[in-house]
């Protein structure tokens, strides 16, 4: 079937098959930064925006997608180095294969609620599983990265 | 793994039912549980066209559209309202944000899962499924209608005076729950769903009327007239005796929340 | 102490903004994606004979390559532990087998242009099992005459040491003590006796196992993969093909997470075997189910200990005997529960007059264990803090006084490490510092909440190992680069943790440069110094000290050079941050010499130079939890966790801390949540992250870590380790914060609701 998808701001028509997901697609876009953790829905690797939402694109098909815009990390690198920077001077980035789905959760987070408390941070992130860092850190680099933001 | 040959995006209701007639059609929810399964697809019916994207609300009920996401129900201020915030402790732990904008509503009443947290909840608001072609039925008829080739297009919530209380146990915090347990009271009427028993949510009425007065002690016979009226049997999560005492102290917690004791 | 320009500074990781917007680094981002696509069919018996198995039909699927079973693989047997040669582990492995030994256990490699052309095929093959009894009672396997191994063609290299012996179901035995025990029991006025349980946890590293193959240009095979291990994976590629070493290099890209699980090799054969034979390229990756079936998981233990004391609160004796299970085949095994004994006894060095540690390693039909972080010293240490605890209770003893009453101290012999002397040790600032951040001493042990919640505190101490001894090697090549800074070439493995970066900053520090005048490459066979690979915490303590003597002996070098083009006699010259210089003021920049070395010029500026230690110092941590506890439901919420951990120099503020963090959670999630059970045929139910739980960032409360330093000469600037030490104390700060909620004490993880509820009965 054919598809009309904006991918990274950028307009891709394309024939594909009715089952291929969301993120198999992606990977074969070369964005590379999404990840697959898991075949279960649970480990949130794969977060992507469908419409600005943020979504396992292991559980969309391709299909769904379309007509859609879809964003990866890709397209979000200006985002990426300013809010990543407060994350690698935690440390907390670790083994890193997380990272491009937390951070895609995290902007979304920053998009919807710019001034979150500590627990709202820990449940919006609550599906973003990292087995390395401990959570801590990353917490830490958010609150800094947002009081830089205040500040700005 | 799920194969799909085919993918339709229906523009009539009537469309995706003669669709769905055949046995290798199936129709779509969010996928999350889907894509998991191990079915090879031949033509996916996709709803989206139709009516089944948003939460309307009128005088007399509210009118939720199958394709309605966990996250859609989490953020809906009216419905959260009506249900004292029920609906949102009720879904906010699935798993998290990303998944519950992918889930629906429709997909998860539909599976009548045994571990979901949404058929327990809205069994205990008394909720209808609009399904096509059979039309509206109760969500306790529903839960035991055989699997057909219905088109569920909606969950209706009556408006009538309402007072829910909702509570889990869970082994980790966005774990499917050990015990599931929604005490309502729906015009004048006590009711209590039972999920994750593991097997699919009971409902169990107050049908002696123990909680014609509400106090500590009529609470406490209550909570053990629901104990006793529960099946619960062992998985991995948790040994059916655990379970079955658990019953009492939710439906003690849940109610005692309710009425404020 | 002494001051560091660059050590001890939270440096970023070298590797941090790639990794932080999601640039392709890892092994599924790097290869040649239009390769063979490696599927395995895998085993749906614990114990059974291949009767028969047919793939014809399944070679016919458009797009199959080639479909290898028993009968096409090397008939000849490897072990898939990361260890140094000769393994302690048995070579029990083939690539594939005609019995097979666990649910799961790979039957046939299937080789395909796409997954979907391999999965059908795999549909297609038709496998005949001649079913038999399997072992699954690891207290019953050691001599059952039900056997795991009965091939003739299964060996050990180690039987001296190890005594494996598969006509046993033994991975191994192992026996270790000092002191009159029985004496030293009978002057004790309590004694605690208990069995303990911890189960077979998963790594659960966010990156599954996956292996790219492919042939090079001058024939060899180059295996691209997720690995803490690449000069023993070469090795064992090598064994499992039965191809020279030296047709086999092995590189690894960045890899998402290894925890121990990738110090197994677990995917590599597969690919390499396919590639070998087709020469074409091939990847494998495995699902997040073949990650939790067929990985590498912590080993089973069952500790039965006693622990004995005077009433007035010193510990006299320790007797420990550790059963532990080891699955299908020996990985790890023989030297996994070693570490149950040696990682945990030697905490009370302080009044201990005797001790035993016993231990046997089964086999049983069960997934294989392998190394997670570590390596037997949780069970252990969850056995002998428990059991401490308990005592304290019993004899009415604050537990931090009787800890501080017996606790090992600097200087001490350790009769049940080794007989190694603690060299440097800070156990007791340690736990003085947590004391004080938990306010240990103004906390009651339980305060009642009313809401049917109570709130406790638990506390458990911990020590790991900083190297194998007598065994690791480490290496460093160090260059002088054409614009004066340097390159260190390394064989030792970054998984996340950040080594690249902590061996860069060591090299700075010898340098006396920037850490940015420090490039590092890492881990490839072809081009890095010998370096055993990335475990037993060893990297900073080994590889640290290999990149420090490389640096050393660089300076000799540059000096050399420096001497001959400023005239001047060496000895008079010193080498300052960017330059030499001679006393009359006459100096040559690191630039000018670096391009003096390239021109007629016989004197080496790229030097490699390798460690290894006859001793491993412990690193030290005090554990201190405050718990909810819901007495009704018996749920439990971590609320507060404070970790102390002396791992010596801190070579990276930033690093350490996530690193104690990290461990501190998985901790958590091993006493509180991680659980594997089986089915009737033995299959792993928790075979999804949809059923194994591991902490989310609503499970772990708020933690708060320090550091209290001691200095360990041997290591590089007073280093010892940190990686695996951090996951100890959790399991049993966390047990005895539940005794303190409800009065018993728990002897399996991990603690379900169900379990804390029904404690509560006896």
């Amino acid at each position: 079937m054919e598809i009309k998808i904006k991918l990274n701001g950028k307009l891709i028509k394309e024939d594909v098959d009715a089952g291929t997901l969301l993120i198999d697609w992606l990977r074969a876009h070369k964005c590379f930064s999404v990840k697959r953790g898991c075949e279960t829905s649970n480990c949130g690797l794969c977060t992507v925006f469908v419409n600005d939402k943020p979504v396992l694109s292991c559980s969309v098909l391709v299909a769904r997608a379309n007509g859609c815009s879809v964003t990866t990390l890709e397209g979000l690198q200006k985002e990426a180095e300013e809010f990543g920077a407060y994350i690698a001077n935690e440390g907390a980035e670790q083994c890193g294969f997380c990272n491009p789905g937390f951070m895609m959760n995290a902007i979304a987070m920053f998009r919807e609620n710019p001034d979150p408390t500590d627990d709202e941070i820990r449940a919006y992130l609550a599906g973003n599983l990292c087995r390395c860092s401990g959570y801590e850190g990353q917490l830490r680099g958010i609150k800094k990265y947002l009081q830089y933001k205040k500040g700005e | 793994m799920i194969t799909i040959k085919n993918y339709v995006s229906v523009d009539t209701v009537e469309e995706a039912y003669d669709l769905n007639k055949k046995r290798n059609n199936q129709v779509l929810g969010g996928m999350c549980w889907l894509k998991m399964m191990n079915k090879d697809v031949n033509t996916a019916i996709d709803l989206s066209k139709l009516n089944v994207k948003s939460i309307d609300e009128d005088e007399t009920c509210f009118r939720i559209g199958a394709y309605v996401t966990l996250r859609e129900l989490e953020m809906s201020t009216s419905f959260n309202e009506y249900t004292n915030g029920g609906m949102k402790k009720a879904v906010e732990h699935i798993v998290g944000v990303q998944f519950r904008n992918c889930a629906t509503i429709g997909g998860s009443i539909w599976g009548r899962f045994g571990f979901s947290d949404l058929l327990t909840f809205f069994l205990s608001l008394d909720a209808k499924v609009e399904l096509y072609p059979t039309g509206i039925v109760s969500l306790k008829e529903f839960r035991d209608m055989k699997v057909n080739n219905d088109i569920l297009l909606s969950v209706i919530v009556d408006k009538k005076p309402l007072k829910v209380a909702y509570q889990t146990i869970r082994n980790q915090s966005t774990d499917f729950p050990v015990l599931a347990c929604a005490c309502s009271n729906v015009d004048g009427k006590y009711n209590t769903a039972i999920g994750a028993r593991p097997g699919k949510a009971m409902l169990v009425e107050d049908d002696n009327n123990i909680l014609a007065e509400v106090n500590e002690e009529t609470i406490k016979a209550y909570s053990e007239y629901v104990m006793n009226r529960v099946d619960t049997i062992s998985d991995s999560r948790a040994s059916g005796e655990y379970r079955k005492r658990m019953v009492k102290v939710l439906v003690s917690r849940c109610m005692k929340e309710m009425e404020g004791i | 102490m002494a001051e560091f320009k660059t050590i001890t500074k939270p440096v970023m990781k070298k590797d941090a903004m790639q990794l932080v917007t999601g640039k392709p680094v890892y092994t599924d981002d790097i290869i040649n994606q239009d390769c063979l696509i490696v599927k395995l069919l895998r085993s749906p018996h614990a114990s059974a004979i291949i009767e028969s198995i047919d793939t014809k039909i399944a070679q016919k699927v458009p797009g199959i390559e080639a479909i290898y079973t028993y009968k096409d693989v090397p008939q000849v047997r490897f072990s898939n532990a990361g260890q140094t040669f000769p393994e302690a582990s048995p070579y029990d492995h083939q690539i594939l087998d005609q019995r097979v030994r666990y649910v799961g256990e790979p039957v046939a490699i299937i080789a395909g242009e796409s997954e979907a052309a391999c999965l059908k095929a795999m549909k297609l093959i038709k496998v005949k099992y001649q079913v038999l009894e399997p072992v699954f009672d690891m207290h019953t396997a050691k001599d059952n005459p039900i056997l795991v191994h009965p091939e003739e063609n299964w060996r050990t290299l180690s039987y001296d040491f190890y005594k494996s012996d598969n006509k046993r179901n033994l991975v191994s035995h192992e026996e270790d003590s000092h002191g009159d025990l029985e004496k030293a029991f009978a002057e004790c006025d309590e004694i605690v006796e208990h069995t303990y349980h911890c189960k077979a946890n998963q790594q659960a590293m966010m990156e599954t196992f996956r292996t790219y193959c492919e042939i090079d240009t001058y024939g060899r095979l180059h295996v691209i993969s997720s690995t803490q291990i690449i000069y023993h994976v070469r090795r064992i590629v090598s064994n499992a093909l039965q191809i020279p070493k030296s047709k086999v290099r092995v590189t690894k890209p960045r890899i998402g997470g290894g925890f121990g699980a990738k110090q197994t090799s677990i995917s590599e054969v597969y690919p390499a075997f396919v590639t070998w034979m087709t020469k074409k390229p091939s990847k494998i990756i495995f699902t997040r189910k073949e990650c939790q079936i067929a990985g590498s998981p912590r080993h089973e233990m069952e500790m039965k200990i006693r622990v004995g004391a005077t009433k007035d609160g010193h510990i006299k004796a320790i007797d420990l005997y550790v059963l532990s299970n080891s699955g299908a085949y020996g990985d790890h095994g023989p030297t996994t529960v070693g570490l149950a004994g040696h990682k945990s006894i030697p905490l009370y060095t302080g009044g201990m007059e005797a001790h035993r540690f016993t231990a046997d390693v089964v086999y049983t039909n069960i997934q294989s264990a392998g190394a997670f972080r570590g390596y037997g010293a949780p069970q252990g240490i969850f056995a002998l803090e428990s059991a401490v605890n308990e005592l304290a209770a019993k004899l009415n003893i604050d537990p931090i006084k009787i800890r501080e009453m017996n606790m090992l101290k600097e200087g001490m012999h350790m009769d049940a490490y080794f007989h190694e002397d603690a060299t440097a040790c800070a156990l007791d600032r340690c736990m003085e510092k947590a004391k004080e951040m938990f306010d240990w001493d103004n906390k009651p042990d339980c305060v009642d909440l009313g809401n049917g919640k109570v709130r406790s505190k638990g506390v458990a101490m911990a020590m790991q190992g900083s190297c194998i001894s007598n065994l690791d090697v480490g290496s460093a090549t160090v260059r002088l680069t054409e614009d004066g800074g340097y390159l260190l070439v390394i064989g030792a493995a970054d998984m996340g943790t950040g080594c690249d970066t902590v061996l860069s900053q060591i090299l700075a520090e010898c340098m006396d440069c920037d850490v940015d005048d420090v490039e590092v490459m890492s881990a490839d066979t072809d081009f890095s110094p010998y370096d055993s690979g990335s475990y037993a915490s060893s990297t900073t303590y080994i590889t640290g000290m290999a990149t420090y003597k490389a640096g050393m002996k660089l300076k000799e070098q540059i000096l050399k050079i420096s001497a001959l083009k400023l005239n001047k006699p060496i000895e008079e010259l010193t080498m300052e941050s960017k330059e030499v210089v001679a006393p009359d003021g006459q100096s040559i920049s690191l630039v000018d010499i670096a391009t003096a070395s390239m021109c007629f010029n016989d004197i080496p500026t790229t030097v490699t130079e390798t460690h290894t230690s006859p001793v491993s110092p412990p690193p030290y941590m005090v554990g201190m939890v405050e718990i909810e506890l819901d007495k009704e439901t018996g749920e439990v919420e971590v609320k507060d966790y404070v970790g102390v951990v002396d791992c010596g120099t801190v070579m990276n503020e930033n690093l350490a801390r996530v690193q104690t963090e990290g461990g501190i959670v998985q901790g958590i999630g091993m006493a509180l949540m991680e659980n594997v059970t089986y089915t009737k045929k033995g299959a792993i139910f928790e075979e999804s992250l949809m059923n194994y739980k591991i902490p989310t960032r609503l499970d772990m409360g708020v933690l708060r870590t320090a550091f209290e330093s001691s200095y360990e000469e041997s290591g590089p600037y007073g280093a010892k380790s940190i990686g695996e030490l951090v996951i100890d104390t959790p399991c049993p700060a966390i047990n005895h914060a539940i005794y303190n909620a409800i009065g018993k004490f728990l002897y399996e993880v991990p603690f379900t609701p169900e379990k804390i509820v029904m404690a509560q009965d006896e």
